[in-house]
């Protein structure tokens, strides 16, 4: 039997705990390492964060995270680093600690930790340090205190030091500085032992049911949503264990997360394709769609946060299939298709039958997606309640291919405003042919209003949707065209 | 100087409730709570529920030894259900089983058969049923109705607040361990210890000295466990009592959210009346505030509505009148300011609304009431005001004209962006309006290897009161902070504590640390007059830990004068009380001198609304404060800060929502937006106000806790100002928050008025 292996802080660990236990519990509960706090246990405050430390060809990645989304499985094999694995001896400060005690960046002190992890993790990672990516590497983090304005200046100051970096890898300097210990130049090679020392067994898994003594899994107390079928495919846990977060513990899942053959972005003549588990960040991070998408990171930077965004794979957004789901929208504007494990393959659009009804059967799972580089232009907006992390109240993005002033092809998506992600179909055959002009928006304006039928509920009401999506459709054509309406 | 925490929060060794290491048998608890918001409870059904693994008790009301009460001000709210459920998340059974997980699942097997009543959550609605928690509070200055006779320009209208939230991101919880002699010890995330070993003798029927309240620190309070840590308290010290057994639990978000109250929302009807210089004359106002399902500390929180309902304004006849409203939501409580934001959120509506109507600058009107020297509060207390010395500061060094001419050429030369400048004086009184509360106790004992502990009633969770409190020691005894420890709220150290709340726990216990060291101070003194060779103690200085006679240093140091004196047989320990002296208030007659000082402030706020997606940027809010002068600046102005953006936040991204069946939508951190780093303002500017005048705070330095929530408010009526710039034929409801909804909805209003 096959038990889950990997690095916490200097130690290697495994347990037999079922897989679907989070990595926060596990921590917390089972290794007493309380430094890692519970705040919501759904990804939106970051008191949680820890390091996840992943090889990469000749290095670690390290990329932040929340340990209550992800499942103990998602850990096998790599370097877990909660607060106590970067705490130096004798009570003394890491750079990013000491940065904060500095600029009297805590104050109850419960996030804390969560931001001096996202912050370890920015000195890890392999952006390039300005005061905008300090603050992005901090985007996850919730501080009810309320003292962002001093953790900024914490954010800035730390933003120096990392630039006094010549020559040296990321890592390097991280321990030449005392912001990591020393302990973590080792870490790639013993990542790569515990992955030869691996074998093939699939872990055990205690069902919900049996742990709790229950024959009958229909009596088992939880609402009968995504989990009815009955080995239920795992990404990064981001929506799944939003959803079920005490029935995900013993749900016999497929973790495909880790599976290296499903990460990849590539690009052929014809089209770009990208793996099942390739994550948000992989696309900020992908030389592809940098170049095809020029305003990626602002687009992207709407889309959940740092954390969320280093968990959350484009797949498992298209199956959780929320109206509202941010990258449906935006892939459903390239006209994506999905590609099964059993290589059938359908377009993204015809994915949704019904209110979280998919046409995938239960043994389906995403293997890749793809679409063809056939537009000249690409916008992705989003309006919610707080602007950034947060969930849309409306969202849409389109695609366009514009030849002497014409639209010769016009991909038009929205959510929020239907109980699928929605491709507005006559709204974007409307547009062919046709010229950028008031016009032309405005009857398209129209015509969308009859393709959508948005409920009111606590992301908005019905009259709010209905005239966001008509701004934000507006708002396609001033960011793509600097056209703005007279009206 | 630094928060003293802020070494073992940054390497999370800080340590919470859920932190605390568990005692072998502890019991994890978890509330079956009910699903509607208002029914008669017919019968509960246990039986599946005992049967999970792991379970070992189920109770419900029946099982109590003690009182089945919890309610502090009134006898109205019951621990667990009895007979009716007044709101969706009102507790009717906890079940205790040997792990959490256990204890969860088991919950969720209980059934309760409920008959529905009519579920109210508008407190209008209430209002007319005449369902009132308390009889209507009444504060009256002058005659207005008289006064309104003689204005040149009256105004009426509507204005409505919604609640907020406190999101502490420590869950509220607690950990009761049985002692001794049926004794029990209870770890608690409380603002008010005493409060909560009170009400855990009550269910227990166990006397208070049977209880030990121990707190450490909190994840964040914000008022929100100031009386609402009682439940969960008491629901373990329950459990222990009838299992004798550990009794844990810590809440998980969505049950703190369905089953906590919050800021209460508001309804209020104005009428203002101006003469023809524009000086307000005469201010009517109804408040009806939506209290939930039972009174906790909404009548307290209604009165300070009434201290505030001027704000910084002098007003020479005001008639305002509140009404507490039952509803079937959770019952809402303390939350930084206390039911004074509201207050002062409705006196600003009515004169924005005068403004406009006028055609002038709500800022003219705003600069030309503000309360000077000598003039009266509507509660009879005499003004010793900061308000026009904070806005000349403000605006001297800020020029508000200037940022608005900017404002104005910049929505000139934009279509789709337009910015709005708002000011927002604020004035805030300190003191818990119950002048009985006003009390707090230090024990300091000096050890004899010279190091000081402090225990105190106040309660450490973010504010840095423990670093100030430790401070005053320091200061008094002339030693590094080092040599201090504060130590855990302790009802045993420490008894019959105030909660900290009211922005007053740094002025009380650090006022009560200054008289213990202050004595302590005089005995050695006393024992080292005779060693230095002075005459008198007052002679004997003692600075950086060694003994000065007439201002000359001597060898004597600290830690050898500390042995001397226990050698002598001195007492090194000292247990001071103090009490804020001068204050008063006669509700019988609705007048007094409640407040130890007021804290005065003025802030100008900008914003930017982006017209086509209706969402907008705070792009800064500076201020000049009334610190009198701070004993820790990184402190204090993290507390401004602090509040700064959690007032921004419930004037606009914060929206509580209960359905009209009373359900909680909003009720996780997926659907209840807080201010995330991005939704700060770009520039937060403080400027300290400077005044030589003296005051009742502990060193001269003014509570801060509370009074910079309420420059928040300024971002409502910014928002306005460039809503009203894109469509200037519409003038928006007041009705707080602003979320990108309702200014996308005004923007368009006329459009959607013809469609």
């Amino acid at each position: 039997m096959k038990m889950i292996k990997f690095i916490l802080n200097n130690q290697t660990v495994q347990t037999d705990l079922p897989k679907g236990a989070t990595v926060l519990d596990f921590v917390r509960y089972h290794k007493n390492l309380k430094g890692t706090k519970i705040g919501c246990r759904e990804g939106d405050c970051g008191a949680c964060t820890i390091l996840v430390g992943e090889l990469n060809g000749d290095f670690v990645k390290y990329r932040s995270q929340t340990s209550c989304l992800m499942p103990l499985a998602n850990a096998n094999g790599k370097h877990i680093v909660t607060v106590e694995g970067i705490n130096k001896p004798n009570n003394e400060l890491t750079e990013v600690q000491s940065a904060i005690i500095e600029e009297s960046g805590t104050q109850c002190g419960f996030c804390t930790v969560g931001f001096v992890m996202s912050l370890t993790n920015f000195c890890l990672d392999e952006t390039p340090k300005t005061a905008e990516t300090a603050i992005s590497a901090i985007d996850g983090n919730i501080c009810r205190c309320t003292g962002y304005k001093s953790i900024e200046r914490a954010a800035a100051s730390l933003t120096e030091v990392l630039n006094e970096q010549n020559g040296q890898s990321r890592l390097e300097f991280a321990i030449g500085k005392g912001i990591v210990p020393d302990s973590f130049a080792d870490i790639k090679n013993r990542l790569e032992n515990l992955r030869i020392g691996q074998d093939e067994n699939s872990p055990a898994i205690q069902t919900h049911a049996e742990k709790f003594g229950v024959t009958d899994k229909s009596d088992a107390g939880y609402p009968k949503t995504i989990l009815k079928t009955a080995r239920p495919f795992v990404g990064g846990g981001t929506d799944l264990y939003v959803q079920n977060p005490e029935e995900m513990v013993y749900a016999a899942t497929e973790n495909l997360f880790s599976d290296d053959d499903l990460r990849f972005i590539n690009e052929t003549d014809e089209f770009i394709e990208i793996g099942a588990s390739v994550v948000v960040t992989d696309l900020l991070e992908s030389e592809i769609f940098n170049r095809l998408f020029p305003n990626l990171y602002k687009h992207l930077k709407l889309v959940s946060s740092t954390p969320i965004r280093n968990m959350a794979t484009i797949a498992g957004n298209f199956v959780n299939a929320s109206p509202i789901g941010d990258m449906t929208a935006w892939f459903l504007a390239l006209d994506a298709t999905i590609v099964f494990n059993t290589t059938r393959e359908i377009p993204l659009r015809e994915f949704y039958l019904g209110y979280k009804t998919l046409a995938k059967a239960d043994d389906e799972f995403i293997k890749k997606i793809r679409f063809r580089r056939a537009f000249t232009h690409f916008n992705f907006e989003k309006v919610s309640k707080r602007t950034y992390l947060d969930i849309s109240s409306v969202n849409s993005a389109i695609s366009l291919k514009i030849e002497n002033n014409h639209i010769e092809k016009a991909q038009v998506s929205a959510g929020g405003v239907a109980p699928i992600p929605l491709y507005l179909k006559k709204t974007s055959e409307f547009l062919l042919g046709k010229e950028i002009s008031e016009n032309t928006i405005l009857e398209a304006s129209e015509i969308l209003q009859t393709e959508i039928s948005p409920i009111s509920d606590v992301r908005g009401s019905e009259v709010y949707k209905r005239l966001l999506l008509k701004q934000l459709f507006t708002a396609h054509f001033a960011e793509l065209f600097d056209f703005h309406p007279t009206a | 100087m630094k928060n003293l925490d802020s070494k073992s929060h940054v390497r999370g060794e800080s340590v919470y409730l859920d932190d605390i290491p568990l005692i072998q048998g502890t019991l994890f608890a978890c509330v079956y709570d009910s699903p509607i918001a208002h029914g008669k409870l017919e019968s509960i059904d246990i039986s599946e529920a005992e049967k999970c693994a792991g379970v070992v008790k189920i109770i419900t009301a029946k099982d109590l030894i003690g009182e089945n009460e919890i309610g502090g001000i009134l006898p109205d709210e019951p621990l667990f259900a009895e007979k009716e459920v007044h709101f969706q998340g009102m507790p009717i059974a906890l079940v205790l089983a040997e792990t959490e997980e256990q204890a969860r699942h088991a919950a969720r097997k209980i059934t309760a058969k409920i008959e529905p009543l009519e579920v109210v959550t508008d407190p209008r609605v209430a209002f007319v049923k005449n369902d009132l928690i308390v009889p209507p509070k009444q504060f009256k200055l002058g005659d207005a109705e008289t006064a309104f006779r003689d204005c040149e320009h009256i105004f009426q209208g509507r204005a409505d607040v919604n609640g907020q939230e406190h999101l502490y991101i420590e869950t509220q919880g607690a950990y009761c361990v049985p002692t001794e002699q049926n004794g029990l010890k209870v770890y608690s995330s409380t603002q008010g210890p005493t409060a909560v070993q009170r009400c855990v003798a009550r269910v227990t029927a166990l006397p208070m000295h049977q209880i030990e309240v121990d707190v450490t620190r909190l994840g964040g309070g914000f008022g929100g466990k100031e009386d609402q840590a009682n439940a969960w308290a008491a629901l373990c010290a329950v459990g222990t009592q009838l299992t004798r057994r550990p009794v844990k639990y810590a809440l998980h978000r969505m049950e703190d959210m369905r089953m906590t109250g919050k800021r209460h929302p508001y309804s209020a009807d104005y009428r203002i009346g101006l003469n023809k210089d524009l000086k307000i004359v005469a201010y009517e106002v109804t408040f009806y505030q939506n209290a939930g399902a039972s009174a906790d500390l909404s009548p307290p929180v209604l009165e300070r509505t009434l201290f505030h309902c001027t704000n910084s304004y002098y007003i020479p006849n005001v008639s305002a009148t509140a009404y507490s409203c039952r509803t079937n939501l959770p019952p809402n409580t303390a939350f930084r300011g206390f039911g004074g934001p509201q207050g002062m959120f409705i006196i600003e509506s009515a004169i924005a609304h005068a403004a406009e109507k006028l055609n002038v600058s709500a800022s003219e009107i705003q600069r030309k009431n503000l309360i000077a020297d000598g003039d009266e509060f509507p509660y009879g207390q005499i003004a010793a005001s900061e308000a026009a010395n904070s806005w000349k500061q403000a605006d001297d060094k800020y020029d508000f004209e200037r940022l608005k001419t900017e404002a104005d050429e910049f929505n000139r030369n934009n279509k789709f962006a337009k910015k709005g400048v708002a000011m927002m004086p604020i004035c805030f009184g300190i003191s818990f309006t119950k002048t009985p509360m006003n009390q707090a106790r230090s024990l300091v004992h000096v050890y004899t290897d010279g190091s000081v502990a402090v225990s105190t009633g106040a309660v450490e969770m973010g504010q840095g009161v423990n670093t100030k409190i430790a401070q005053v020691a320091g200061e008094i005894f002339s030693l590094p902070i080092e040599r201090v420890k504060v130590h855990t709220t302790n009802t045993l150290r420490i008894a019959n504590t105030s909660p900290t709340a009211a922005s007053a726990a740094a002025d009380l216990n650090g006022r009560a640390t200054q008289i213990a060291c202050e004595t302590i101070l005089q005995r050695l003194k006393e024992v080292a007059a005779p060693l230095v060779e002075a005459q008198t103690a007052d002679e004997v200085t003692i600075e950086n830990g060694f003994v000065y006679r007439g201002g000359e240093s001597t060898n004597l140091d600290w830690l050898v004068l500390v042995n001397e004196a226990h050698q002598q047989r001195v007492n090194l320990s000292e247990h001071a009380h103090y009490a804020t002296p001068g204050i008063h208030f006669d509700w019988s007659i609705a007048k007094g001198h409640p407040f130890a000082y007021h804290v005065y402030g003025t802030a100008i706020v900008g914003v930017t609304v982006d017209c086509l997606r209706g969402i907008y940027t705070v792009d800064f809010v500076k201020t000049c404060h009334d610190f009198g002068s701070s004993m820790n600046k990184s402190v204090d102005f993290g507390q401004i800060e602090g509040g700064i953006v959690q007032g921004i936040g419930w004037m606009t991204m914060e929206e509580v929502v209960y359905d009209e069946q009373g359900k909680l939508r909003s009720n996780a951190l997926s659907t209840y937006k807080i201010p995330d780093v991005y939704s700060v303002p770009k520039e937060i500017e403080i400027s300290p106000l400077e005044t030589d005048r003296g005051n009742l705070a502990i060193f001269n330095s003014k509570a801060v806790g509370e009074p910079p929530l309420m420059y928040g408010i300024g971002a409502y009526f910014a928002i306005r100002e460039s809503v009203k710039a894109f469509n200037p034929e519409n003038l928006p409801r007041f009705d707080a928050p602003f979320t990108p909804e309702k200014v996308l909805l005004n923007l368009y209003s006329e459009k959607i008025r013809k469609a």
